[in-house]
């Protein structure tokens, strides 16, 4: 995996929705295949039928910021929505809170949730709305998010995933030099349970 | 390791950790792990590309559910087929154990763990799916996870997580006659709204619960999910071992007199603390359903659709009209009378042998209404034989319903099974979110026996109303 980009600079899409869930960012049918090809294509298909959708602007492939509104990513624990979302350009999605599956798989695909407090979310659809082209400044080693016209906010997340982010290492690699300890995990397991090993 | 009492969860996961270093999120062992079709084949790949090869071949289980056809017409397709074989390839590379098209144990993954005695109490167990949930009705920590992380178990039988916090769902007293597990599930999600449980497990307790039978403490963890809980639980009792007794992988002899004992310490201590709680009088309940496009949108039948200019703030009256609109329906008017044009029952929250009876008890010397097409969709192969067993598709069939194989089919719409646009649905699965059951497809979630009931009035029909 590449490290993530310190710090991200971008211009952002905002969509007004609360409880956007996987189904809309990645209908179920585009989830056939053994594949991650075309992705880019299925993110939020349904809705983009709507010429007016915020994906179907102009310029709406360069910005690698998603301002969402509450509980973004509820539904499935296909990883196909984050694969989607990175597929189209994405690195970072905003909003005041993420679903748990959502927000684990997000961060294994060097895309960043990040969470503000509710008066950050209303003064970046204020701002962004009114200027579009506002870039908004994202700070994973420093863990704040700024934006013209808004006051700069801190956010959190998980040290471990933000190390694995900033040093472009993999959860895989972490795990398996566990191997020796799970070996013994499972000999004490097997013990207890009164089975042989 | 939590010091003093301690709930259900906290017993499960203490038992699992194999590490947990400073800073960074506890390595999780994983006693069961379910693969599935759809979120398998790029964990198998970056297995391969690694050169790894699956830790436990026999902790884990493999099935076909979510492509796989439930009748003639919705025969496989190129990429269906594709997706199949990739998976059969993989299964037979590593190892793992396979119910493939043609076994008779095949079935829905949440389905068939618990029916085989895979899913045994104080287990972890995970698959790429978010409703694995489910298992946890055996008491065991069952979660959903995503296609890395597949990858992580498949290759170290272990994950990287963080603790999530115990939650009660304590529901008190006794079930009123025609309300069911779906329609306790369907209020608790309609309460705690839809990110209402996030960062939580769920332990369902109080009278109510523990007399359920275990297909119905199936339903209720299967839609933990769908209040944002990581997973849902029941304390295993005498019901629970005597389900488990004689299933294919339970233990048998001495090492089930064992295994029983150890089960019986998975109890929430006294005095244990839960982070969060929601308390539910079960007199207050009736047969739930819900209107509108996520599965926190559910009212009880006899109440009225809700008005958005009710809700407490801009973005709820919004997230409301949004659904009203997509819904075509009346803020305030009443749902029950709504035409309905398709009626599913199936799914890994309503298509076992239990929820097959019930539909097929309201549907018993009835007819569906002219213009209403009926699917059945058993959960497993297992099911499918045990109703017809005790002739249940007959009875479904002189109905004018129809009787498939078994499979996700119309839950999500992947495998030809779908909605056309504009056609409204009422469905024993466990997610309405628009376009889920095919695109434009409206969606009423609700109990086997409201959809059996819907279906011969071809309206949205109280069960309770149909007379015997
Ligand atoms: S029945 Fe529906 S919810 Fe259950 S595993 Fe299949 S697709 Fe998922």
């Amino acid at each position: 995996m590449e490290r993530y980009p310190v710090p991200l600079v971008s211009r952002a899409l905002l969509l007004p929705h609360e409880n956007v869930d996987t189904d809309q960012i990645t209908p179920a049918r585009f989830l056939r295949g053994t594949s991650q090809d075309g992705l880019a294509d299925a993110l939020f298909h349904d809705w983009r039928k709507d010429p007016g959708f915020v994906l179907n602007q102009p310029g709406a492939r360069e910005a690698q910021v998603l301002v969402a509104g509450d509980n973004f990513g509820c539904g499935s624990s296909r990883e196909h929505a984050p694969w989607a979302l990175v597929a189209w350009g994405f690195r970072a999605i905003v909003s005041t809170s993420f679903a748990d599956i959502f927000r684990n798989n997000s961060l294994k695909n060097g895309l960043l949730p990040v969470v503000v407090p509710p008066e950050t979310h209303r003064a970046l659809f204020a701002r962004v709305g009114a200027a579009p082209e506002t870039e908004l400044t994202i700070d994973l080693d420093a863990l704040t998010l700024s934006a013209p016209g808004v006051a700069p906010v801190g956010f959190s997340v998980d040290p471990f995933a933000r190390h694995c982010l900033l040093e472009g290492v993999d959860e895989l690699g972490y795990l398996v030099g566990f191997d020796a300890r799970i070996t013994a995990f499972e000999a004490a397991q097997a013990r207890t349970h009164g089975e042989s090993v | 390791m939590t010091d003093g009492p301690r709930t259900l969860f906290d017993k499960v996961w203490d038992a699992h950790v194999v590490a947990h270093e400073p800073g960074s999120p506890a390595v999780l062992y994983v006693d069961l792990h379910l693969v599935h079709e759809v979120t398998s084949a790029p964990a198998f790949a970056t297995l391969n590309a690694r050169g790894l090869v699956v830790r436990r071949p026999e902790r884990t289980a493999a099935t076909m559910d979510h492509i796989t056809p439930t009748s003639p017409d919705s025969a496989l397709d190129d990429v269906a087929r594709d997706t199949l074989s990739t998976l059969e390839k993989n299964c037979a590379e590593h190892g793992v154990r396979l119910f493939a098209m043609g076994d008779a144990r095949r079935g829905i993954v949440h389905v068939i763990g618990p029916e085989l005695g895979l899913s045994q109490p104080g287990m972890t167990i995970v698959c790429g799916d978010s409703h694995t949930s489910t298992h946890g009705a055996v008491g065991a920590l069952a979660f959903g996870i995503g296609t890395s992380e597949v990858g992580h178990v498949l290759a170290t039988q272990c994950l990287l997580q963080r603790r999530p916090e115990p939650m009660e769902i304590r529901v008190d007293g006794q079930l009123p006659a025609g309300v069911t597990a779906k329609d306790i599930i369907l209020r608790v999600v309609a309460e705690l709204g839809i990110g209402g449980g996030t960062g939580a497990v769920f332990e369902y307790r109080g009278a109510a619960i523990e007399a359920l039978d275990m297909e119905g403490r199936m339903t209720l963890c299967n839609m933990s999910i769908e209040a944002g809980a990581r997973a849902g639980m029941v304390a295993p009792d005498e019901t629970t071992f005597a389900w488990l007794r004689g299933r294919d992988f339970a233990p048998s002899g001495a090492a089930w007199d064992r295994a029983v004992a150890r089960w019986r310490e998975l109890r929430t201590d006294d005095g244990a603390t839960f982070a969060r709680r929601l308390v539910i009088d079960a007199a207050t309940l009736e047969p739930m359903i819900t209107w509108g496009t996520n599965p926190g949108m559910g009212i009880g039948i006899t109440e009225a659709i809700p008005n958005p200019d009710d809700a407490p703030d801009a973005s709820t009256r919004a997230a409301l009209q949004k659904a009203l609109d997509y819904m075509h329906l009346e803020a305030g008017a009443p749902l029950l009378g709504q035409p309905v044009d398709v009626v599913f029952v199936g799914s890994c929250t309503n298509s076992r042998l239990s929820d097959l009876r019930a539909a097929a008890a309201v549907l018993d010397g009835r007819q569906v209404a002219p213009a209403v097409r009926m699917l059945v969709v058993p959960g497993s192969e297992r099911i499918k034989a045990a109703a017809e067993a005790e002739g249940l598709h007959h009875i479904i069939v002189a109905a004018g319903a129809e009787w498939h194989e078994p499979g996700c089919s119309l839950c999500i719409a992947m495998n030809g099974d779908t909605v056309a646009a504009g056609k409204v649905a009422v469905s024993t699965s466990n997610r309405n979110f628009e376009g889920r059951q095919g695109p434009g497809s409206r969606t009423f979630l609700a109990s086997p026996a409201t959809a059996a009931a819907c279906a011969v009035t071809g309206r949205v029909t109280d069960p309770r109303t149909l007379s015997r």
